[in-house]
């Protein structure tokens, strides 16, 4: 089979949304295989209690645009770092504290790259892809949904 | 019809996740839409409380207001989003 690059990046990127948890190791092994890879940078983000109070966070989505969306945000980045892989996995559904959320891993040729890949896609994450989250409370409540933060916004637009 | 979808708490204002309808002639852009859902009752206008917060998306793409609608199939209103 003849393997365009197109086909190549296509493979080298991998977007998952999905409910189950995430392995780390074994998606760093999955990059390994699409080049001579040099470093990988790895960001896990994981569900706080909130100084104890919290007893899940519920992370809704919009199917299909959430995956679209980061989709998007890894290809940009992989076309702009000159990254050999990339994986992003979003969890939803209700996770407890100390469960992860979220994970990033971009491969490169030097640690740079790979550094600023997962950090852009973090950034552009958390204000373009479509999720949500609701507190859960540890005395049976629900709590309130989470405000999104100018933090988030300024983080994004350095970038620029 | 157009679908509409609804997420987080301008789901739970609204009281559904979906719902087709039929757009009104002077409804074209985004705004349009909205100016007509708080016509229909108390929880779309709690929803819509504050226009400027609320993100779009026609079929699945991010929009500003001031977008026409022109054929889309589905419509998103969903607060900022707070994922990662």
């Amino acid at each position: 089979m003849n393997v365009t690059n197109q086909d190549h990046k296509n493979l080298a990127i991998r977007v998952q949304i999905q409910a189950e948890d995430f392995d780390l190791e074994s998606e760093i092994n999955h990059l390994k295989q699409f080049g001579d890879i040099g470093g990988v940078a790895s960001f896990t983000g994981l569900c706080r209690d909130e100084g104890g109070q919290l007893s899940a966070l519920e992370l809704e989505h919009y199917p299909g645009m959430a995956e679209a969306q980061i989709s998007q945000i890894c290809h940009e980045a992989f076309d702009k770092f000159d990254l050999i892989s990339i994986t992003a996995i979003h969890r939803y559904g209700k996770i407890a504290p100390g469960e992860n959320i979220v994970l990033v891993i971009a491969a490169s040729t030097h640690r740079q790259a790979a550094f600023d890949g997962a950090n852009f896609v973090m950034d552009f994450l958390k204000t373009d892809a479509p999720f949500w989250k609701k507190e859960h409370l540890k005395d049976g409540t629900s709590g309130e949904w989470v405000d999104a933060k100018d933090k988030d916004d300024a983080a994004k637009d350095k970038w620029r | 019809m157009v679908k509409l979808v609804y997420f987080a708490w301008v789901r739970e204002r609204i009281g559904k996740s979906q719902e087709e309808i039929e757009l009104p002639e002077n409804v074209v852009t985004i705004a349009d839409l909205i100016a007509h859902l708080c016509t229909i009752d108390d929880g779309y206008a709690a929803a819509f409380t504050e226009p400027q917060v609320i993100r779009a998306a026609l079929d699945k793409t991010h929009v500003l207001h001031d977008e026409a609608i022109g054929n889309a199939n589905e419509i998103a209103f969903f607060p900022p989003m707070t994922g990662g």
